[in-house]
């Protein structure tokens, strides 16, 4: 008997979902308020990195997923997703911080990512500024670009029947003693019948989790992206400072920047990238823009005489341990959640879409392996009564 | 000055003049910005002051009077210190900071060289205008098509015709002004393309007679149209351009009543030159991120939404001029003045002075009536409904990213249905104009039944990140010993500042910004 | 008349006109290249919004010829360096 999916959101992840489902045999219908990749997705710079992971459970996704977009670039065709294997350059300013980048990256290097020491940085990126003493070089960092491999991989879960439905989740409908879900209501008023409903709402993950009766805590953290007018190619990896890594795995409530500068095929540099907690506070904040072309023009001294053309902004979806929460709910049978992916949604969508189709299959999918994932269970965040701790 | 503005104002055209003018004039310190290098924004366009002698633009202009009391007005004020005149400033965001606002500009007197600063200020009247609204045709990319607000920028601005054959092809009584300044400054103009017919202003005559003024400045072009024998035709477009690396010719054609070319009525005529211009845009880049409210205009476009004294919806922003409405000079000029009196109704400090006093019944008197004539406008000329069948799918929409409406098209049968999620999918928008140009033509192809509004644009101008960067350091390149406005950390003028530029530190006492 | 150097050349211009008013009144329409289909382009809007005019002055790129004065002795390049 063919599985009835509805996946609850058409970001990046979600399409990833629906696009593993569907060619999995399953009857998905994908549900988003709005349109194919506007959310969170629509305000990422499309980072597939291993570089900025410790070993653990989402390195272990990562490289998954970095796998998985190599075949989903053959197959979608590498130019409709614009995935681009470029490679990063992580680059230390000080001679400590290059013997803490270089511990970080044996840690790597044993957890199975492929890392290229590197000292004379400028022989990779020769507009950085004279005098970094070093860098680490990871040939597997790609690039994609995010609504358009959103929007691919959603085509191509259409052509495997997929649905892509606009409405927005109001509850669900449950049955039997356990409360199985069967079904989930929309704002239009109808039911889509359901076998099982994935939460790839993203940031937005946590209301739609309390709404299906299974909450998890999604937290946005805001982030600002600069994108520079468009130049002939000058920065040619993802290049950050190894600050950077510390900044991703922060716990610090206040504003944190630190800058990743890369081009695009369109010309422009994108600079990334702040992290603040503010809630879904939209407001322009100058001050972190400037923060950031700060930071920007010391890695990248050119960057002084090149413009700021638009600045925007968005919220990574974050759980409180910062590792997304992927796999069936034991409080509700038949929701599986698919979110928190924080500031790596992109580069971990296509595993995690291969991971929740495993998980609904029963068996591992893709190279997916539900026993290879446990650490990202919603089973972390509950107690033995099933609620939240 | 050296206490604290009360009032900043963005925009220095007719209702940013008029509006700092009557805030002056209640008592209010006032910070006025603007890019240009002169007093007078687009409709009152001049060359810089030191210029004028050199460059005479006089003839070219309507209204100068109110311009010169204007420009007399504050000019007395900057050399009283109550004015800071702020001329090639860019302003490239504005936030709310406490219960006020930060307005963080950008110097450019010493251009390229750009030094950020921020103006703070307790209220903000922004009064940035509109640019002319683009519709794409085949062609129109090539080098001799500009904008009918581009030929007159470069008559008004720089006493330079360009061309000497010269089409003039959208609609609006704009277009008239802009034949009469080319053909006084001996240009060929062998067509004025309207697509609109006279007669739409006869079925709907009440904004016309009560707006007597409107009337005889249209009579006047017609009558300077004529001498100069230029042709006016209504209801026809310019429906391509041609040539190879620059424009050769246009073809013209009649159209049908929804805009089709009429078949068989297409004509070639040799031209160097073409202006085009389908009414205006609002510029609305620094409140929409604000978080003002919009409203929807009858002429397609998405304006602020201000209430009668031109408040916005955000407590401490006004907004007055072609942003609320495009409505022409007279009606910014008497909107600037409304809101000066709400800033000054509303400040503590300007309760005392009822800067305008008995005249304000009259001021909104005209408004009603000036207001009724802008909407009757779009009425009378409308975008044609059937405008994209000229275009081809090789037609070039977006000019930055080069993006055709053929891709368009293919976005929105892929589901895309409006101009944000096309550019997402095509980069129409994307480039260095940020969708200004391309944004309402693209919204019409994709979802027409709405208002056109822009997209949140966070950066309002482009900055360069040597200037953020400094001013996220706070390394001023120079410290001043006289600071010339306490309200701003702005660093103090470059010792490169361009001769044409008046000299900051004195407060332009020497300065006559009226010609 | 005071003089400009554009891509090498020297350029009257009066003063208190833009780049772009200068550029114009010497009969030049066309002066940048597209990225994509490396067409012509020169000033369209001329108010500083379209971004057509785009020229270097003083070795900084991304100026809009329609807004900056030109000022004796600038030097203004047309072409965008295609380095790397």
């Amino acid at each position: 008997m063919t599985l009835k999916i509805v996946v609850v959101g058409a970001g990046v992840v979600g399409a990833a979902c629906a696009f593993h489902a569907a060619s999995a045999g399953m009857d998905v219908t994908v549900v988003d308020r709005g349109p194919v990749g506007a959310g969170t997705t629509s305000r990422g710079e499309g980072n597939v990195l291993l570089s900025d992971k410790e070993p653990g459970p989402e390195l272990a996704l990562a490289r998954l997923s970095r796998t998985l977009w190599d075949e989903a670039g053959r197959e979608l065709g590498p130019a409709s997703l614009e995935l681009e294997p470029k490679g990063g350059l992580v680059v230390a300013s000080t001679a400590e911080g290059l013997a803490a980048l270089g511990e970080f990256a044996a840690r790597q290097e044993a957890a199975g990512v492929r890392v290229e020491p590197v000292d004379r940085v400028r022989d990779l990126e020769p507009r950085l500024a004279p005098g970094l003493p070093g860098g680490v070089h990871y040939p597997q960092d790609a690039q994609v670009q995010p609504v358009l491999a959103a929007a691919a991989l959603l085509r191509a879960a259409v052509r495997h029947g997929a649905r892509f439905r606009t409405g927005e989740v109001v509850g669900a409908v449950t049955a039997g003693d356990r409360g199985r879900i069967t079904g989930i209501r929309t704002s239009a008023g109808d039911v889509l019948p359901a076998d099982a409903v994935v939460n790839a709402a993203g940031t937005w993950g946590g209301e739609v989790g309390r709404r299906l009766g299974a909450p998890v805590e999604v937290l946005p953290r805001r982030g600002f992206v600069l994108v520079t007018e468009p130049l002939p190619p000058r920065v040619r990896h993802k290049v950050y400072s190894a600050d950077y890594v510390a900044g991703v795995a922060s716990s610090d409530a206040g504003l944190e920047t630190s800058c990743v500068v890369e081009g695009t095929r369109g010309g422009t540099i994108l600079i990334g990238a702040s992290r603040e907690r503010v809630g879904f506070d939209t407001t322009m904040n100058p001050a972190v823009v400037a923060r950031l072309a700060a930071q920007a023009c010391r890695l990248f001294p050119f960057l002084r005489g090149v413009h700021l053309m638009r600045t925007y902004r968005g919220f990574r979806p974050y759980c409180p341990d910062h590792l997304p929460v992927v796999g069936p709910d034991p409080r509700v049978p038949g929701v599986v959640h698919a979110c928190g992916h924080e500031g790596a949604g992109i580069g971990l969508a296509p595993a995690t879409g291969a991971l929740v189709t495993a998980h609904l299959l029963g068996h591992p999918w893709r190279g997916a392996d539900p026993a290879a994932h446990t650490g990202l269970l919603p089973d972390r965040f509950l107690s033995c009564g099933g609620a939240p701790q | 000055m050296s206490e604290p503005a009360d009032l900043v104002v963005v925009g220095a055209g007719p209702a940013g003049m008029a509006a700092t003018a009557a805030a002056l004039a209640g008592g209010l310190r006032v910070v006025l910005v603007d890019s240009g290098t002169a007093l007078g924004g687009q409709y009152w366009r001049h060359p810089p002051e030191h210029a004028r002698a050199a460059v005479r633009t006089d003839d070219l202009h309507h209204g100068l009077r109110a311009y010169r009391a204007l420009c007399r007005v504050l000019t007395a004020h900057r050399a009283a210190g109550r004015l800071d005149l702020r001329l090639e400033h860019h302003a490239w965001s504005a936030v709310r900071e406490g219960d006020g606002f930060a307005v963080h500009v950008v110097d450019r007197r010493a251009a390229p060289r750009e030094t950020a600063g921020v103006l703070r200020t307790p209220r903000l009247l922004v009064a940035t205008g509109a640019y002319d609204r683009q519709l794409p045709f085949p062609g129109w990319d090539l080098p001799g098509v500009l904008t009918a607000g581009g030929l007159q920028a470069l008559l008004k601005g720089g006493g330079v015709a360009a061309g000497t054959r010269v089409a003039l092809g959208g609609t609006g009584p704009f277009l008239l002004p802009v034949a009469a300044g080319l053909a006084a400054r001996g240009v060929e103009v062998v067509a004025v393309c309207e697509a609109a017919h006279p007669s739409a202003w006869l079925r709907r005559p009440g904004p016309l007679l009560r707006n007597p003024a409107k009337w005889a400045e249209g009579a006047g072009y017609a009558a300077a149209l004529a001498r100069h024998r230029v042709p006016v035709y209504p209801r026809t477009a310019i429906v391509a351009a041609e040539g190879g690396e620059r424009l050769t010719s246009v073809r013209i054609a009649s159209l049908t009543p929804d805009g089709r070319p009429r078949p068989g009525t297409e004509r070639r005529v040799e031209v160097d030159t073409v202006g085009v211009g389908w009414g205006f845009a609002p510029q609305l880049d620094l409140l929409v991120p604000l978080g003002c409210a919009l409203a929807d205009s009858a002429d397609g476009n998405a304006v602020a939404a201000v209430d009668a004294g031109q408040r916005t919806t955000v407590p401490g922003l006004y907004t007055a001029g072609e942003t609320c409405g495009v409505g022409g000079a007279a009606l910014a000029v008497n909107e600037g003045r409304l809101a000066a009196q709400s800033v000054l109704t509303d400040s503590a400090a300007g309760a005392g002075h009822g800067g305008m006093n008995g005249r304000l019944a009259a001021v909104r008197s005209a408004v009603a009536r000036q207001r009724a004539f802008a909407r009757a406008m779009p009425l009378a000329h409308p975008i044609p409904p059937a405008w994209s069948s000229w275009l081809t799918d090789e037609t070039v929409v977006c000019r930055c990213e080069e993006v055709t409406a053929g891709a368009v098209r293919t976005a929105r049968a892929d589901g895309a249905h409006d101009h944000r999620q096309v550019k997402q999918l095509t980069r129409a928008g994307m480039g260095w104009c940020q969708g200004r140009m391309c944004g309402p033509a693209v919204h019409c192809l994709t979802a027409r039944e709405r208002a056109y509004e822009p997209a949140e644009r966070l950066v309002a101008t482009p900055v360069t990140l040597g200037a953020l960067a400094d001013l996220d350091e706070g390394t001023p390149p120079r410290t001043t010993t006289t600071p010339q406005a306490p309200t701003t950390t702005e660093a103090p003028p470059t010792p490169q500042a361009p001769t044409t530029s008046p000299a900051p530190t004195v407060n332009g006492a020497t300065d006559k910004e009226c010609s | 008349m005071s003089e400009i150097v554009v891509d090498g050349d020297p350029l009257p211009f009066v003063e208190g006109q833009t780049v772009a008013a200068a550029l114009v009144a010497a009969g030049r329409v066309a002066w940048r290249t597209t990225r994509v289909g490396r067409r012509p382009r020169g000033v369209f809007c001329g108010i500083g919004v379209c971004f057509d005019c785009l020229v270097a002055v003083d070795g900084t790129g991304g100026q809009r010829a329609c807004l900056v004065p030109a000022r004796p002795g600038m030097t203004v390049t047309t072409r965008e360096d295609d380095d790397e």
